[in-house]
Order: structure tokens, then sequence, then C-alpha cells
């Protein structure tokens, strides 16, 4: 119960951190940081998929409803994503110091990717240009280096008794 | 241990084994690597009951799928009606709570962000300022094009109200051309302008602007023409005042800038300070001036006599600026069918 009270203060703050701090003003190269999904991806890595995924809905609704997009959109995508994480923590990702940074760099291109395919489906405007190519990248290198710092800060917030802060959903089966 | 027959190890005590057939010694379906490679019985489970991982996938498809579907009909219903309705009512509501949140967010972030736009302002200044400098530089390019395109252009239309106006001579035709050099010293009065005898320019050909005479042809090629100004030293032109017909020739006086001299005016002749002087258009029975009548050259600044001279002292201001003549017309003489 604790620890689910502390990924929903987590994500809730990373939330907000991401749509009034981040989002609009810290611009490098054209990308910004986007700590909501790193955040997301070290819980589900942490707490596996169904923890990221209820996680990634939270914090996607939180985004929509902030800043008066389509409601949902952003929440189906980071469900996915955190599912996906978790998932890839439960199972290839155990143990593997590069899991972080991989998963987070693989699914900030999915996420990006899935965005243009959704905003496209319902009609808005949307340059693929720009998300693609001109953003994604920077918003790559960026995230793996916010990546870092954010799952130390998760390590300690969600470190259970026992020092296992791992999942333990996975039983590999010979 | 040997290999059992059915490839499973034996049974695990000698009297379960008597005991028990052959056949009845089996390992559970549900079997771990450890069960297989120790032995370690494992009780199946009750019928109807699924296994810790079933449930545990089952439960994992179940949440996220749920969680999907919810999304899915968050996005059909807030794409269906956005602002009202149901979604509307979420967001509003959702606004009104995280509003507060957004607000300290900012405050927080604030002086981070005015750090960082300082730094980020002193790593781009330099570059900021060539970028700007040259960009500058390009506006004031632009500037002084617009400007000389906007003083072309009302040379222009002083010409055409000119060649339109009851002052153009009615025996001339108007060929308009663009000065395209310049007296290159003060040596030679003369521009070159762009149309030439291909255009129907002829030498001698008179040349003027709105404002007045400005000079005479004195050169043509196909597609330019030379053009003495009358401050050159050659040009002389017969004038008269408009107001009292005191005749005279014009000439460029000299040493005296652009001022011209109406010389060869009688002393009886009445000429005032102000008057007017223009071409004066004269024809004989073989002869005819060069200049059409009545083209305006100038206005009488200065009139003086002495007893010894024969003639008075009239200095004439020309109304055409000859330092900045941009497009002229050169009158050519229509021909007699």
């Amino acid at each position: 119960m604790t620890s689910s009270l502390k990924i929903a203060a987590l994500v809730f703050v990373a939330a907000i951190v991401q749509v009034s701090m981040l989002a609009p003003h810290a611009v490098v190269y054209g990308g910004t940081p986007d700590v909501l999904l790193v955040t997301l991806v070290c819980v589900a890595l942490l707490r596996g998929s169904i923890a990221g995924a209820v996680a990634g809905f939270a914090g996607g609704l939180i985004v929509d409803i902030a800043t008066l997009g389509t409601l949902g959109v952003t929440a189906l995508l980071l469900t996915v994503a955190g599912y996906w994480a978790g998932r890839y923590g439960e199972t290839t990702g155990r143990d593997r110091a590069h899991a972080v940074p991989l998963a987070v760099a693989v699914i900030t291109i999915l996420v990006a990717f899935g965005g243009l395919g959704l905003h496209y489906m319902l009609g808005e405007e949307v340059s693929a240009r720009r998300a693609l190519v001109t953003t994604l990248l920077p918003a790559v290198a960026l995230n793996v280096l916010v990546a870092w710092p954010v799952i130390r800060l998760c390590r300690v917030l969600l470190r259970t008794r026992g020092g296992a802060d791992r999942t333990r959903e996975v039983e590999l089966g010979v | 241990m040997g290999i059992h027959f059915c490839g499973f190890p034996p049974c695990a005590t000698s009297q379960r084994r008597r005991q028990a057939p052959v056949h009845s010694c089996f390992v559970p379906r549900n079997r771990t690597a450890r069960t297989a490679v120790l032995g370690v019985s494992v009780r199946r489970p009750a019928a109807g009951q699924l296994p810790t991982r079933s449930r545990a996938a089952l439960r994992r498809r179940a949440v996220v799928g749920g969680l999907v579907v919810l999304a899915l009909a968050l996005v059909t219903i807030s794409f269906r009606d956005p602002s009202s309705g149901p979604a509307g009512a979420i967001q509003d509501a959702g606004v009104a709570i995280l509003n507060p949140f957004e607000v300290a967010g900012n405050r927080v972030a604030r002086p981070f962000r005015d750090a960082y736009g300082w730094f980020d302002s002193l790593f781009n200044a330099r570059s900021d300022a060539k970028k700007l400098r040259k960009e500058n530089e390009q506006i004031r390019q632009q500037l002084i094009q617009n400007e000389f395109a906007a003083n072309e252009l009302q040379q222009l239309k002083e010409l055409l109200a000119f060649k339109e106006g009851p002052s153009f001579p009615k025996d001339y035709n108007a060929l308009t051309a663009s000065v395209v050099n310049r007296p290159s010293s003060a040596f030679a009065q003369s521009v070159v302008v762009s149309a030439g005898s291909c255009d129907g320019v002829e030498k001698d050909a008179p040349v003027v602007t709105a404002q007045g005479l400005v000079g005479l042809v004195t050169r043509t090629t196909c597609h330019a023409s030379r053009v003495t100004l009358l401050t050159d030293e050659s040009s002389a032109v017969s004038a008269l005042d408009v107001k009292t017909d005191a005749a005279g020739v014009v000439m460029h006086a000299s040493g005296a800038g652009s001022t011209l001299v109406l010389s060869f005016v009688a002393k009886e002749d009445k000429v005032e300070v102000g008057d007017t002087i223009a071409t004066a258009g004269w024809r004989t029975k073989n002869l005819s001036s060069l200049y059409p009548k009545g083209i305006a050259i100038g206005k009488v600044t200065s009139v003086g006599q002495s007893d010894t001279d024969l003639y008075k002292h009239v200095q004439v201001q020309p109304f055409a600026d000859f330092t900045s003549i941009d497009a002229v017309i050169v009158l050519v003489r229509k021909t007699v069918p």
C-alpha cells in the first residue's frame, strides 16, 4: 500500500514537473526531456508491468487534463509504454545494467511514433518531420541522461524491506 | 539412480515402487526443472484452479486490457465532445485541481529557468550579435534599395505627368530612359541613358525631366546615348524670360557648380529676380533651334549690370537637379508622314 502511494506521488510530481516546468521551457537542441516517461519506465522496471501500466495511465491522464488535450491519448500511450517496460524488466531486462537507458531510449522512440500515429488518426495537425526528425534524437539523448538520476531516486523511494527492489513477477520455466 | 523407462526418475522409495504399478509412477505435467532433476514430487493442483503463473498473467492482461479500453473510451468521448459533456467536465475539474500545483511548479522553476536563460543568452550572445549585425546590414541594404525605388517611382510619375501635361511640346514624342551612368569627374558633365538609336534617339535630341531642361544628346549607340548636361562648358541654349520676353543664351557659369548664366541680354531688356527662363525655340527659314519652345530651364536668382559691359549679368538656378537624375525623357521629333 505504501509502495503504491509512493508510486502515485512519484508519478504525480513527475507529471506536474513535466507539464509546468519542462515542457514549454527546457528545450535543448530542439528536444525536451520527458521526466514523466523516464519515471514511468523506471517504476515499471522496478515494480513490474501492472504497476507500470497503471502509473502510465494515471500520469498520461494528468498530462491530458493539464494540457487540455484529447483526453486519453497520452494515457493510452503511457499505459502501453509502462506495460512494455514492465514486461521487459520482468523478463529479458532483469539484472542488466543497460536495461534502464535501453528501455528509456526505445520507449521514447516508440512513444514518438505511437503519438504521431494516434494524433494522425484523430485528424490533428502533426508534423512528422518535427516529431520524428527534429526533436526525437535530442529527446532520446536527454531522456537517457535524465534516466540516471531518476532511476536512483526511484530505487531509493521504492526500496522495500530486505532490499528487494526488483520485480518478483518472473518465473523462467525450463 | 538409473533411468526409468518412462524417461523420468523412479519413485522416491522402494516401498512405493513395489506397491504402485509402473504406469502409476508419473511426474506431474506442471513440473519445474527442480522437480525434473531431483525427483521431488509435487502435488498436482486441484482441478479448476489455475497455477500461480497463469493467474498472474491473466491478472496482468486484464489490468492492461482494461486500462487500454478505458483510455480508448476516454479518447472517443473526448474526441466526440471535447468541450462539453463528461470529458469536458472531467477536464474542468482536473484543471481546477491541478492548477495550484502547476502554479507552484512554475514558481519553483522560475529561478532555474531564469538562470538557464541567462547562461543560455550569455553563450549565445556572440553568435546572436553576429547574426543581428548581418541582419541589420541586410535590412539597411533593403532600405536603401527601397528608397532608391521610391525616388525612381516619384521621378517616373513626374515624368509621366510632364509628358501628359500642357507644357510638353506637341511635335515631339517622349522616350523615357533611365540614367545608367553618371559623370565620373567634374570635366565630363554628361550622363549615359538607356535609350539609343535603335530606340529612335537621334543626335542633338533634347533631354528633359519633369522639372525642366537637362541637356542634349551628343552621342548615340544602338541601346545607349550620352547626354551632355546644361552644366557642361560646351552647352548653350537660346532662352528667354517667360515674363518679359528678354532673350539670351543660357550657358554654364564657370566655377559655380550647377548655376547657369543667361548671357547676351541687352541692358535695355527687363529681367527680374524670380523670373522663369525657358527655351526660346526660334526658327528661321533654313535653321531652327535644337530645343522646342517653352521648356523650363530655371529661375533667375540675380540680375546685375555695369556701365562698361554691353549686357546684363543674369544668374539662373536650373530647375533640374543635375546631381540626382535617375530617369529622363528624350524628346524625339515626330516624323512627318
